[in-house]
């Protein structure tokens, strides 16, 4: 049980980090982003095969975060000269271009058969529990240091421009500010963060393949901030809190009535009680958990 | 030190907002537009202010061309417009709204956030005490905490005007500065825009309320149809007979 509740912990935590990057590219600066997986996946891919050359972790998750970053730059010159909805569109079909460019490059990826023996982190504190907590605590530890930046962004005057962006672009312009650099740099350090969250992901799972990486998981990213509140740095953190709750709570109808649904059911149970939470949530409570950004 | 706009032109399709316009104006001066609905009015500040390409024609500043620069860049430049309708930051304070307007922030940098923070936060005061200073001269301090979104359509165009003022600008565009604001408030706006001109500040202003313009300025500009109709002296202009027939539809014998 012990086991089951770190791994949990450990999912959740990386999708808060992924959530605290959405929130701030979507919920501060209005930045429609639909692939985030893209940026995930990159960094997953990237800190995966840079270990496996012989780097130490440390290298390989900077790197993550690096490539990650890089990699939002280019979409971001092209796309950021977009309509919002044409932006969503595009960065959608990149983060599934970067799945069949994963799915077809197979001198790299191993394609479809994907990439086994990544090499665990904290591989050498044995094979017990104590490897796991310790990939827990790495990961905590890199949600509290992300919150807290994202914290500080929100409080300094380059969280008023990009707050400014998201309400008024024009007028921004007006005043003679270029918004195209301030999103630039929102999309590539929210990118970063899902590079990071990619790398923990890769050395936890130890596993890869194109298909843990498909549109779904942004979706999941999207639902949880919703959830928790957009806009809000605690709420990217309960909000991914609750989705947990809600993919890993599903599990244990099968326990209270395992005659009504059967294991194959359980995927589209488990989407449902996601996509009811979200609908009952728009209803009830649109501004989220923790409240949004209409927050004066 | 002049603001020249030359022979512009500028269709949508086969309709030709603007024709061949051109005004001179000196960079420090007070000049007002008019000129009927659709007569091309906020098309030229578009225009002129990089939020539009011109088809024909150029704008500069102090003698500098301005035409290959972007909106932001023109701003910078030292030409800031403001919005016929209100674009205020909505969920930011009147006083975020204002600081955010302020020129060359090293916090604006997410370097500077994070490796100098002293800086940023010696420029915040500075910053800080200056959007006190003009929300003090708009009258705007007691809304200083609100969000800009729940102000009335006067106090909006007050703070377009604060956050201009904020960006340090030689000359302010100022698109309908009295529509839709009580009487009380314009004649305060017309007030504080007199101060600042008198302190070297520029303004173009389109308006409608002829009334109130033609005492704000000292010269006007007509326009109808995408094109310059006269320019003068208020009362002079105001008594052409075919400023008289476009403007006023000839009611007026």
């Amino acid at each position: 049980m012990e086991a089951y509740l770190v791994a949990i912990a450990i999912i959740a935590a990386i999708y808060v980090l992924l959530t605290l990057g959405l929130t701030l590219q979507y919920g501060l600066t209005g930045l429609v982003n639909f692939g985030h997986v893209g940026f995930f996946a990159i960094g997953a891919y990237a800190s995966a095969l840079i270990s496996m050359q012989g780097m130490p972790l440390v290298v390989s998750f900077v790197c993550a975060a690096a490539i990650a970053a890089l990699a939002a730059y280019p979409i971001g010159l092209v796309a950021l000269r977009l309509r919002d909805d044409y932006f969503a569109v595009v960065t959608l079909g990149f983060s599934e271009t970067v799945r069949l460019a994963i799915t077809s490059e197979k001198w790299l990826t191993n394609g479809v058969q994907g990439i086994p023996g990544v090499p665990k982190a904290f591989a050498g504190m044995g094979i017990g529990m104590a490897g796991a907590v310790a990939t827990l605590a790495a990961i905590a530890l890199a949600c509290g240091v992300a919150a807290l930046m994202l914290r500080r962004i929100t409080r300094s005057p380059f969280g008023r421009v990009i707050e400014a962006i998201r309400d008024n672009e024009d007028a921004l312009r007006a005043l003679g500010k270029d918004p195209a650099r301030f999103k630039i740099q929102v999309l590539a350090l929210g990118s970063a963060l899902a590079g990071v969250a990619g790398a923990f992901y890769a050395h936890y799972i130890t596993y890869l393949s194109p298909d843990q990486f498909i549109p779904l998981v942004t979706f999941y990213v999207w639902m949880a901030m919703i959830m928790g509140g957009v806009g809000r740095v605690s709420g990217a953190v309960v909000g991914a809190l609750l989705l947990m709750l809600f993919l890993e709570g599903t599990r244990f109808l099968r326990d209270v009535a395992p005659d009504l649904i059967s294991a194959v059911d359980m995927a589209s149970v488990r989407l449902g009680a996601v996509g009811l939470a979200l609908v009952l949530f728009t209803l009830f409570r649109p501004q989220g958990l923790m409240g949004d950004y209409t927050r004066r | 030190m002049t603001l020249s706009v030359r022979n512009i032109g500028k269709s949508f399709g086969g309709f030709r907002a603007l024709d061949d316009v051109s005004l001179e104006m000196p960079a420090d001066g007070l000049l007002g537009i008019i000129g009927p609905n659709g007569a091309g009015k906020s098309t030229l500040f578009s225009v002129m202010s990089g939020f539009m390409a011109a088809d024909a024609g150029g704008v500069s500043l102090h003698g500098r061309p301005l035409d290959r620069l972007g909106a932001a860049a023109r701003a910078r430049a030292g030409m800031v417009r403001t919005f016929q309708v209100p674009r205020e930051f909505h969920h930011l304070t009147v006083r975020e709204n204002l600081m955010a307007a302020a020129p060359g922030q090293t916090g604006e940098n997410l370097l500077g956030v994070f490796l100098s923070p002293r800086r940023v936060r010696t420029e915040e005061a500075a910053i800080r005490v200056e959007a006190e200073a003009t929300m003090d001269f708009l009258r705007l301090a007691p809304v200083a905490d609100t969000p800009a979104g729940r102000l009335s359509g006067g106090q909006k165009k007050l703070l377009e005007l604060g956050r201009a003022l904020m960006a340090k600008p030689r000359l302010i565009l100022l698109d309908e500065p009295f529509a839709g604001v009580n009487p009380v408030l314009i004649g305060q706006i017309m007030d504080r825009v007199a101060t600042l001109n008198a302190r070297g500040i520029g303004f173009l202003v389109i308006e409608h309320d002829l009334e109130a313009l033609s005492r704000l300025v000292p010269r006007l500009v007509v326009m109808d149809r995408g094109r310059v109709l006269a320019t003068g002296a208020p009362d002079v202009v105001l008594a052409d007979p075919a400023v008289r027939e476009a403007y006023l539809g000839g009611a007026v014998a």
